[in-house]
């Protein structure tokens, strides 16, 4: 995926935006990810629900010759985590954080998704797709051995599937000093599913950048997250389907560190970066096991 | 094994000349560069601690498993016990062995790395 920074300048004045472009070849029916035009109608639907995003100006036709493509505004603010969780210019707003994006949760589960094709996957399925993926990396690593068979045994009761967002983290939110939350980036990994997913995504120690005191995103409590998604119309989501899910979470990204130091050890990506993410595995299991201990 | 220079030592000379060069290069490499030295901090710290830890991991899993054996060895079957179901959370002994270990892991791979305390 290309994404570029361009601005249009006419007699209406400036206007920045942002081009997201298909580079590689794409199969929406087996891919994780959702296409750009099933992203675009999410940016849509989340705006008509009164969720910030950055909003759709364009979903490229094939006569405008760039692609699958479209163009958005672009929205002015800050994405890097460790900036949000320490930069002084966010002191004022830091904690309201936590209970906006329990907010704009609230309005992205709210979409009826009338339309859009995604996919469904709960915790059982999730577990499912990566214990495969962990198996296939022939690693042997008792912990997220451990984290794999007590989540398949102990799944969460059922609850409605919402429309989710599929990755919303900080890092993927543009946060600006005075309003906070400003948009909601990155769709493409929107699914349907349990909405203690999307609250628990941003728990996840590994997106703290540095602040593990402050479980929502390094920034924010558990509370003021999960009051905000139900003071908005959310569900009531118990804090501990939240943990199981953040659980869940920290395992994913485990394995999905396995899998990019994979692409290494097999040939296909020879950067330094790539076998060095493999020695990010021990920081999730460190967290795995004290989430286990705290009696998940 | 040769102490004058220990092997830690090397990795931690290319370490500072890595580190001295990076302010002179383009960005993506900049990126790479620091990187490259975390890489190094990763393998002088295996040098320095490694073997204590999977010493001290080999103590642990023989203690939970009830005989001795390599690492390897013992933490295939530990993970193979896991998945059988024959060990789970509530195996005397089982998660504070692991914390254990993962902690001198962590001391080798991402010392300041700040543990998820958990919910309050």
């Amino acid at each position: 995926m290309e994404t570029w920074a361009f601005a249009v300048t006419g007699p209406g004045g400036r206007r920045e935006m942002v081009l997201r472009r298909r580079s590689a070849p794409f199969d929406e029916a087996t891919s994780r990810s959702t296409s750009l035009a099933t992203e675009a109608a999410l940016i849509r639907g989340a705006a008509a629900a009164g969720a910030p995003v950055a909003p759709l100006i364009r979903l490229c036709e094939p006569q405008d010759g760039l692609g699958e493509a479209h163009i958005t505004g672009r929205v002015a603010g800050e994405t890097l985590g460790r900036k949000i969780v320490s930069d002084p210019r966010f002191e004022a707003v830091r904690p309201r954080l936590a209970r906006q994006c329990g907010q704009v949760l609230a309005q992205i589960h709210s979409m009826s998704g009338e339309g859009i094709p995604l996919k469904s996957a709960d915790a059982v399925a999730e577990l499912e797709r990566y214990e495969a993926v962990y198996r296939q990396s022939g690693a042997e690593r008792p912990i997220l051995e451990l984290a794999l068979q007590h989540l398949k045994k102990n799944p969460p009761p059922p609850m409605a599937q919402v429309l989710l967002h599929g990755d919303f983290r900080n890092g993927n939110i543009m946060f600006d000093p005075e309003i906070g939350v400003a948009a909601v980036l990155d769709w493409e990994l929107s699914h349907w599913g349990d909405p203690a997913e999307d609250l628990s995504w941003i728990c996840v120690n590994s997106w703290r950048f540095g602040r593990a005191d402050k479980p929502v995103g390094g920034f924010g409590e558990y509370r003021d997250l999960l009051e905000g998604y139900a003071a908005a119309g959310g569900a009531d989501v118990p804090l501990s389907r939240v943990l199981y899910w953040q659980a869940l979470g920290s395992l994913k990204w485990g394995i999905m560190c396995l899998m990019m130091y994979s692409s290494y050890a097999t040939g296909t990506e020879s950067s330094v970066e790539r076998p060095m993410i493999g020695r990010r595995v021990s920081e999730t299991e460190i967290d795995l096991v004290n989430l286990l201990e705290a009696g998940l | 094994m040769i102490e004058h220079p220990r092997a830690e030592e090397l990795v931690e000379a290319v370490a500072r000349w890595i580190d001295g060069i990076r302010p002179g290069l383009p960005p993506r490499d900049a990126f790479l560069a620091r990187v490259a030295v975390n890489v190094l901090g990763v393998v002088r710290r295996e040098l320095t601690l490694g073997p204590a830890a999977e010493a001290a991991a080999v103590e642990r899993l023989s203690a939970l498993l009830g005989h001795e054996g390599d690492f390897k060895t013992l933490n295939a079957e530990l993970c193979d016990r896991l998945r059988a179901g024959e060990m789970d959370i509530a195996t005397p002994g089982l998660l504070a062995a692991l914390k254990a270990s993962i902690t001198e892991q962590i001391a080798i791979d991402q010392p300041n790395y700040a543990p998820d305390p958990g919910p309050r």
